[in-house]
């Protein structure tokens, strides 16, 4: 693996390898000392074009704890805010030595453009990319599925993929980045995926994705047996005109796609509630459902940790490619 | 002026035949013709010999973005792609809304001397859709405008679109129309459909176009008046233009040499050399363009040549310029999806690059049959040559060819513009400029 732009750079075997990576980090932080030496030297930067605490702090963490010296660099107050080109921070990032950067733009394709442009030899992981993907979110989403769903006896669950898993995500697709990176993950992993939405809140072409589609939330919730249930955040604005008059109003929105108390009660008992954050209480999801038991919401930020130690780690320490990745490098 | 004996062209891809240019004009065409005292001979044996080329749609950049292209650069772009006049399009700094504008572009043409430039009139000021430009004025001009373009924009307005149609009748002018609903395009990067919707690109959808045709074509029927219709894209767009023409409207219409080949497919990758206006689009799309081209519903090919400045397209996708350069490559991408494929001959790639356009921008002296008594602007092309596209070699100063590193066919050897020589074994030749023509 020499860069991670999207979640298509990974098949089965690949994918599965990162969980199981990512299970060996999660280990090691159960420990007192929760710091290895595995990136000592090298050099991760997280250069964020917008902002995103949680998922920056996620990386920093990742690569503080296996020893990289880690230089934030936000767009905000630097040289980018005065106009400076993506090309032109790529190459002050390369001759500052960056050995990999994680970036986050929101314009789709950035992290491609920074990979194959031409403009620097780093390892680049996309860390959410305008309405394309978020390759990390999705892996920490499969890792969160796996653990609850298809962990053995042992509590571990190496080796094993999704398949079977039967997942609902609901929400405004069209926007969202999670979405996309999951499909394609969970697709891979030998998951089912539905997604639920508004027409509007769909894109055009969704037909080709390798999911089921619907718009109706009780029934993909009742018929389909759903083994978790994605919900995705939902920006109020989007039903201005201005945000583009997607819904009529959050009052709608919500009681047609929201998950709330009666529709987590059609869940299956062993079902998982998940939501990428941040939440808004009380659109898309409602605090009983966000804070009930079955949600692993707050465990996956946790997850996230590991699962970013893991790309980091095979990026940079891998060596041997874990697989082969089909247009993950050229 | 001089006297060239061309030998054995194959006229229209015909038979061969010699063609002696004389004094700017084709003095005499057939077989076995003797070179006159002191003529230049240039030997054409296996060349096909077409029209000199005029494309309808260029963007030469001059005035105000010189770091982008020059009259001089885009012309002499244009002559080593087989073309003897171009129509310049109107989004300049200052935009091409004035009397004054438009003289200044025909006069940078004529300095040039490569082809002939003509300029394309704004429809309204500041290309703002707002109000009239004044049409009148530039065509009463010296460059004497007959096209008349807001391009890069859609004249949206149904009020100023329709008054647009009729003013220009006055002086038989044409309306070349920019077809984009806005507000179903806005923040619009590339086609809407399958891989719009993995990439996360917002979407151009086909209907954008098709709309404003609809309507477009229905109020040049009303009110009488010429439509054209600038670099159509998408199988329901030459669905409408078909219906309109049966119907006997006056439309006229244009497809570009990349929406002829190339696909939203080649997005994936997010470079933005293939970001243009309006979008690459499906295959589907592809070969409906090219069928409506050899039924002659698409009248006319038309470059859309739009350069850029490296930086313009050296960063992430959404920030890059719409437009790719065309003038250069065109002739080999119609040879290739076209004349190749058995869909069009070489006499009538002659009516799509030469005739139709000069017939639709009403320019005299261009476009007619290589035959005793037409001006002498003609273009040689080897057809058999092959060449891969290296945008650096090239005389455009863009450099964003969509074509870079792929091999095409055909291969322009020699243009003559009015009698005299502006390419010859595929090199410019220095052009006397003023005081040369006629």
């Amino acid at each position: 693996m020499r860069h991670l732009l999207s979640a298509a750079d990974l098949d089965r075997d690949g994918a599965v390898h990162v969980l199981d990576v990512a299970e060996q980090m999660a280990a090691t932080q159960r420990r007192e000392i929760k710091k290895l030496p595995t990136l000592r030297g090298r050099t991760v930067v997280n250069l964020f074009f917008e902002d995103s605490t949680r998922t920056r702090t996620s990386f920093e963490a990742a690569a503080k704890r296996l020893s990289a010296d880690v230089i934030n660099f936000s767009a905000k107050g630097s040289s980018v805010s005065k106009g400076e080109s993506l090309k032109d921070t790529a190459l002050t990032l390369e001759a500052m030595g960056a050995d990999a950067v994680v970036v986050r733009h929101s314009a789709s394709g950035a992290p491609h453009r920074l990979a194959h442009a031409g403009w620097s030899r780093s390892a680049v992981v996309n860390a959410g990319d305008g309405t394309h993907e978020h390759p990390t979110q999705a892996l920490l989403d499969a890792y969160t599925m796996r653990r609850h769903l298809r962990a053995a006896g042992s509590g571990h669950a190496l080796g094993r993929d999704l398949h079977g898993v039967r997942v609902v995500i609901v929400g405004d697709v069209l926007h969202s980045r999670v979405a996309r990176s999951n499909v394609l993950l969970l697709h891979t992993l030998g998951a089912h995926v539905t997604l639920v939405a508004p027409p509007t809140l769909l894109p055009v072409g969704v037909g080709t994705w390798p999911c089921e589609v619907s718009h109706d939330l009780d029934a993909a919730l009742t018929g389909g047996a759903p083994d978790a249930v994605m919900t995705l955040r939902v920006q109020a604005e989007r039903m201005t005109t201005t945000g583009g008059g997607f819904f009529p109003s959050a009052r709608e929105y919500s009681r047609r796609y929201g998950l709330d108390r009666r529709r987590a009660a059609l869940l299956p008992e062993h079902a998982i509630v998940m939501h990428p954050g941040p939440m808004n209480r009380g659109l898309e999801i409602s605090a009983d459902a966000a804070d009930s038991a079955r949600s692993t919401i707050v465990e996956q930020v946790g997850n996230g940790v590991a699962v970013r130690m893991a790309v980091l780690y095979l990026l940079l320490a891998g060596g041997e490619p874990a697989a082969p990745t089909p247009g993950g490098d050229s | 002026m001089s006297t060239t004996l061309v030998t054995g062209a194959r006229v229209l891809g015909g038979e061969p035949a010699d063609l002696l240019l004389r004094d700017g004009l084709i003095a005499e065409v057939g077989p076995g013709l003797a070179a006159p005292e002191g003529a230049e001979v240039v030997r054409a044996e296996g060349l096909v010999a077409l029209p000199g080329l005029v494309d309808l749609h260029t963007h030469l950049r001059e005035p105000g973005r010189e770091d982008a292209e020059t009259v001089e650069s885009g012309s002499r772009a244009a002559a080593l792609g087989g073309y003897t006049a171009v129509f310049a399009m109107a989004n300049t700094f200052p935009v091409a809304d004035t009397a004054g504008v438009v003289e200044q572009v025909q006069r940078l043409g004529e300095q040039a001397g490569w082809v002939q430039v003509r300029p394309v009139g704004a429809v309204t000021t500041g290309l703002a859709g707002q109000q009239l430009a004044e049409l009148g004025a530039m065509a009463d001009s010296a460059a004497a405008v007959r096209v008349f373009s807001d391009d890069g924009h859609c004249v949206s307005d149904a009020v100023l679109m329709r008054r647009a149609l009729e003013y220009v009748r006055a002086f038989d002018g044409v309306i070349a129309q920019h077809a984009q609903e806005p507000r179903l395009t806005e923040g619009a990067q590339m086609n809407e459909g399958a891989v719009s919707s993995v990439l996360g690109l917002r979407g151009w959808p086909s209907v954008a176009e098709e709309a404003v045709i609809a309507r477009d074509v229905l109020l040049a029927d009303h009110v009488g008046s010429r439509l054209h219709v600038c670099h159509l894209s998408t199988a329901g767009s030459v669905e409408i233009v078909r219906w309109a023409k049966a119907r006997g409207v006056r439309v006229t219409a244009e497809v570009t040499p990349h929406h002829l080949l190339l696909t939203d497919e080649l997005v994936r990758g997010y470079d933005p050399v293939y970001k243009v206006n309006p979008p690459l689009r499906t295959q589907a799309d592809v070969e409906a363009v090219r069928e409506g081209l050899a039924d002659g519903t698409i009248d006319v090919v038309a470059t859309d040549h739009a350069p850029h400045p490296v930086e313009a397209k050296d960063c992430e996708w959404s920030a890059a310029a719409m437009g790719m350069t065309g003038l250069e490559t065109a002739l080999s991408v119609v040879q290739s999806t076209m004349v190749d494929t058995g869909l069009l001959t070489w006499a009538e790639v002659a009516d799509r690059m030469s005739a139709a356009p000069a017939r639709i921008g009403r320019l005299a002296g261009q476009g007619a049959p290589l035959a005793a008594g037409s001006p002498a602007n003609l273009v040689l092309l080897d057809p058999a040559a092959r060449w891969t596209v290296e945008p650096e070699r090239m005389a455009t100063a863009g450099r964003n060819s969509p074509f870079r590193g792929t091999e095409l066919p055909g291969r322009v050897v020699a243009t003559f513009f009015r009698g005299r020589a502006t390419v010859l074994e595929g090199r410019p030749v220095h052009a006397g400029g003023e005081g040369e023509r006629p």
